[in-house]
């Protein structure tokens, strides 16, 4: 083998390293100085984030277990930016007394693992490297959930997180294996070709299907996403709704088209009823919620219906939508994400309620969920507007006008329930405001960074047109 | 850079400067100052415009720019104006410009509500000068957004349940718009080119009829909501009621020209075919806009809500106007437009201003305020008898026009229309003149009323700002409807 080509593997290697490195400073530290490690963890994913902006060559490996392309180069680089901003949010937490130190490494341990199993699920080439990349990806999250050991939600969300992701697993298995069956080969290359519209495969399809729609929280698959939003600590729940969610889309993305062109009338059709349901439901339950928590996972729920939309169309067009999207969706909702969990490290307060008069006391942190709220709901002049509105264009370029009015309407209740929290930070006064309080660093650094995405990622169209050329 | 641009660059860096100030003076001070230059500039624009249509310069669009946004999409930053847009432009720098006096006293938040008070203004001058239909549906969103803030955070009564219910009317009207825009898009290149959200590219296409059926509705609908179009009128008089002055002003009076606009524009201008097919629905939707929007007023004894149908009313004329059909009825909804643009945000300032005195809006609590407080008073008479259509005011002129176009059709449906709606402004002569009796007229009701305050030198300036306009417009509307008819042979040979 040629061992020059293990460059097209450089993510996985660097952050197989940073894993290492990880865990030998774990053994190396003095205890009395591992506060210092999430600063180093920080410092080093910063390092890999920027790495993986450099451009790499496609190719693949390993018989066409692993192949690279810059699409799928971009797609790590915009999961990386997610759990990067993710780090910067969680590092006044981690250092926090909740977490023992003897903990701290493994929070990053976990996180890391399961990144490395989103780009393995991304760059598989056959359903072996892709399930391993799928598990490796799905149970240090479920790890993580269970987090703060001694709260008790965070460990019914573990359970659930575990469970769900077990009998996800199931159903996919079920589903690889019936396509095997039927196109005789793990390889997607060989099953492309080898795949035949008989009821089997198609039945093999809907599982494979199912299982990647429980990582996605598609409707009617979303029963976990609340409760163990809810229950994982903050961090770790935006972890899922971004990285993980994303990741997903993605791989669904890429094998729709890749795995099952055959299939694509059939796809279509079950895109357009589950993207009606995801959006519809998603936007009804998040109507009546209280916790932010909560609320914001029923929110990334619905935005997950908004996604697929882009991947109706199966064409560039529609990939770069999404693409762009996911970009957008990851600095908004981790901006929603940053001043929620700033709020709570700060004074507990988790409910909407509490929110109440919050731009009085802490302005910026209000303008920050202010124009989070706009680029979730899609309102411009901010990036939300142009990642919904090319959503929505490809979908209507494939024909969907309907979906895209059924879309369209959803956008408006969606706002509905976005306002309620502008409601409650800007037009309610309260007797007992949150008091004014100063984050962290990092976490400053990181809503900052969200502010600029959600300002400047959709009026400044070289982000597009960069995103389009790495697709085609 | 271009005036056209500067016009929307000059509220930017307003609201930027705004950031950064403290307290209710400096706020104020900066937002007259970034109004001031704007409404300058559009005084400017209309003198300049007038100057290269009389030099002879017959492009549909003057002062036109394009600057390639999103290159793979096709989308544009492509801008122009012709009278039509000129006229509405100058009309919003006007109300932005009397509505910072309004707000002069303005405690709570001062600077926030200039903010969104101007990023309103961005909205709105943005549309005007838009071609592209992505840009124009960008800064359509961007001006009804500031709308809930505005009205939630600084308004009086049932504010929160306004403020939501407007702007998620509104933003369900622009949901319908969305699907259109992207329906024209998606149809703007039938030989297989680029396609194009260009207005002027798409206008000179001939789309198929199955799918101008299909749009048409979708984008008349979507800005009619903002136009108050029967029966997606219901936000108007909440929303009008509870935001404060200001806001009123600037909502009645030029963002629910959008939509008057807009469905000239867009509507009408691309799809005429299918306007020229269904516009029978449209225009029996209208005329109940009319007649209902007046006998609605009629009822009410608060003061807003009067304005608010009485604005129901008078945009649904504007609407009506529009799908006549023809070059006169066209010029009429484009002078409706700015004379109830002027009218009714004179109107809101001075209710705004009684209401700050006498912290009632119900006619029937006030009685005889003519003695107490003149300058008020008479104004409001002056209004009065412009929105009823007096000659000599504007809204005679505006009016006059409409129906003079519409009475061009000779089958019996557009007459019974014609005569419907024609029978509303005797309506409005009874609302107006109810109101003005009731609260103007006669002795003293209320002793703690008899020494309000009188009207400070920022009121008179916000006064006289709208109402040397309404007045001119009566008197002199040559001028005014010669530049609106000149932009509308291009428009009208469409039909």
């Amino acid at each position: 083998m040629d061992w020059q080509k293990l460059i097209l593997m450089r993510d996985e290697l660097s952050l197989t390293v940073l894993l290492l490195l990880l865990l030998v400073l774990e053994i190396a530290m003095d205890s009395r100085r591992k506060h210092q490690l999430p600063t180093i963890a920080l410092a080093l994913f910063a390092l890999h984030t920027a790495l993986g902006f450099l451009p790499l060559a496609s190719g693949h490996l390993f018989g066409g277990m692993f192949h690279t392309t810059p699409m799928l180069q971009l797609m790590k680089s915009i999961l990386n930016i997610g759990l990067l901003l993710v780090l910067l949010q969680a590092h006044a937490y981690v250092r926090s007394e909740w977490v023992g130190r003897e903990r701290i490494t493994e929070f990053y341990f976990l996180l890391f693992s399961s990144l490395l199993g989103a780009y393995f699920m991304i760059s598989a080439g056959d359903f072996l490297m892709f399930y391993l990349g799928l598990e490796l990806a799905s149970l240090p999250v479920a790890a993580l959930a269970a987090y703060e050991l001694s709260r008790q939600r965070s460990a019914e969300a573990g359970i659930k997180l575990v469970l769900s992701a077990a009998l996800a697993s199931g159903v996919l298995l079920l589903g690889i294996s019936f396509l095997y069956a039927t196109g005789g080969s793990m390889y997607f290359e060989d099953l492309q070709k080898g795949l035949s519209p008989n009821v089997l495969s198609v039945l093999g399809f809907l599982f494979f299907f199912s299982g990647l729609s429980f990582k996605i929280s598609l409707v009617p698959f979303h029963f976990w996403t609340a409760d163990v939003y809810e229950g994982a600590p903050i961090s770790v729940t935006s972890y899922l709704s971004v990285v993980s969610k994303g990741a997903a889309v993605f791989v669904l993305g890429i094998l729709l088209v890749q795995l099952f062109p055959l299939y694509a009338d059939i796809w279509r059709e079950i895109l357009v009823v589950i993207a009606i349901l995801t959006m519809t439901l998603g936007n009804l339950f998040a109507l009546r919620q209280t916790n932010m928590k909560r609320f914001l996972a029923f929110s990334s729920i619905a935005q997950a219906g908004f996604i697929l939309l882009g991947l109706l169309a199966g064409d560039s067009r529609g990939m770069t939508a999404v693409l762009y999207f996911v970009l957008i969706y990851a600095f908004s909702n981790l901006a929603a994400f940053g001043v929620v969990q700033a709020i709570a490290l700060h004074t507990g307060k988790e409910t909407m309620s509490e929110y109440e008069g919050l731009y009085r006391s802490n302005p910026r942190l209000s303008l920050v969920m202010l124009l989070a709220m706009f680029s979730l709901a899609g309102v411009p002049p901010v990036a939300g507007f142009f990642g919904k509105f090319f959503l929505f264009m490809s979908a209507a370029g494939a024909g969907y006008y309907g979906l895209v009015l059924v879309a369209v309407i959803n956008v408006v209740i969606s706002l509905y329930y976005y306002l309620l929290v502008i409601r409650a930070m800007f037009l309610r006064k309260s007797e007992q405001p949150i008091a004014h309080f100063v984050s962290d660093l990092p976490m400053r650094i990181s809503l900052v960074l969200c502010v600029a995405g959600i300002l400047f990622l959709g009026l400044y169209s070289p982000v597009y047109e960069w995103v389009l050329g790495l697709v085609l | 850079m271009d005036i056209l641009t500067s016009l929307v660059v000059v509220p930017v860096l307003t609201v930027l400067a705004l950031f950064f100030v403290k307290g209710l003076r400096q706020a104020r001070a900066w937002a007259a100052i970034g109004t001031g230059i704007e409404l300058l500039l559009a005084i400017w624009l209309t003198v300049w415009y007038l100057q290269l249509r009389g030099a002879g310069h017959t492009e549909e669009m003057l002062f036109m720019r394009d600057v390639l946004w999103f290159k793979s999409l096709n989308i544009h930053y492509a801008i122009g104006v012709d009278g039509i847009s000129v006229a509405l432009i100058l009309l919003t720098a006007i109300v932005l410009f009397a509505g910072v006096f309004i707000s002069w006293h303005m405690q709570e938040l001062s600077k926030e509500f200039f903010i969104s008070l101007i990023v309103l203004g961005t909205g709105v001058f943005g549309f005007f000068i838009s071609l592209d239909l992505f840009t124009m549906f960008l800064f359509y969103e961007l001006a009804v957004i500031p709308m809930y803030l505005l009205i939630g955070i600084w308004g009086t009564g049932p504010r929160e349940y306004a403020a939501m219910k407007l702007t998620l009317m509104l933003m369900a009207g622009s949901a319908f718009l969305l699907v259109g825009i992207l329906g024209l898009y998606f149809n703007s290149a039938p030989g297989g080119g680029q396609l194009t959200f260009n207005i002027l590219e798409i206008a000179r296409l001939d789309l198929p009829m199955n799918m101008q059926r299909f749009l048409f509705p979708l984008i008349f609908m979507g800005f009619g909501v903002l136009g108050a179009l029967f029966p997606f009128h219901t936000w108007s008089p909440d929303g009008h009621a509870s935001a404060p002055t200001a806001v009123s002003m600037l909502h009645a009076g030029v963002l629910m020209k959008l939509g008057g606009y807009g469905a000239f524009r867009v509507a009408m201008y691309l799809l005429p075919a299918a306007a020229a097919e269904m516009s029978w629905i449209f225009i029996i939707l209208t005329a109940i806009s009319v007649l209902y929007g007046a006998f609605g007023a009629l009822r009410q004894t608060d003061l807003k809500y009067i304005n608010a149908y009485s604005s129901v009313s008078h945009c649904g004329l504007v609407l009506f106007a529009v799908l006549m059909l023809n070059k006169t009825s066209f010029d009429g909804a484009v002078l409706q437009m700015l004379s109830h643009g002027l009218m009714t945000a004179l109107f809101f300032a001075l209710i705004g201003m009684l209401y700050e005195r006498m912290h009632t809006r119900d006619i029937y609590k006030m009685g005889g305020l003519m003695k107490v407080l003149p300058v008020i008073s008479s104004v409001y008479v002056i209004a009065g008898l412009a929105s009823l259509g007096l000659p000599g005011l504007s809204g005679f002129v505006a009016e006059m026009t409409i129906f003079v176009g519409a009475f061009q059709h000779e089958d019996l449906f557009y007459r019974i229309a014609v005569i419907g709606s024609v029978s509303a402004i005797v309506v409005t002569a009874v609302y107006i003149l109810r109101a003005v009796g009731i609260m103007l007229m006669g002795p003293l009701k209320n002793p703690a009323f008899a020494d309000l305050p009188k009207a400070a030198w920022q009121e008179r300036l916000g006064i006289l700002l709208l109402l040397v306009p309404i007045a001119g417009m009566g008197l002199f509307p040559g001028w005014l409807s010669e530049m609106i008819m000149n932009s509308l042979d291009h428009i009208v040979a469409k039909f």
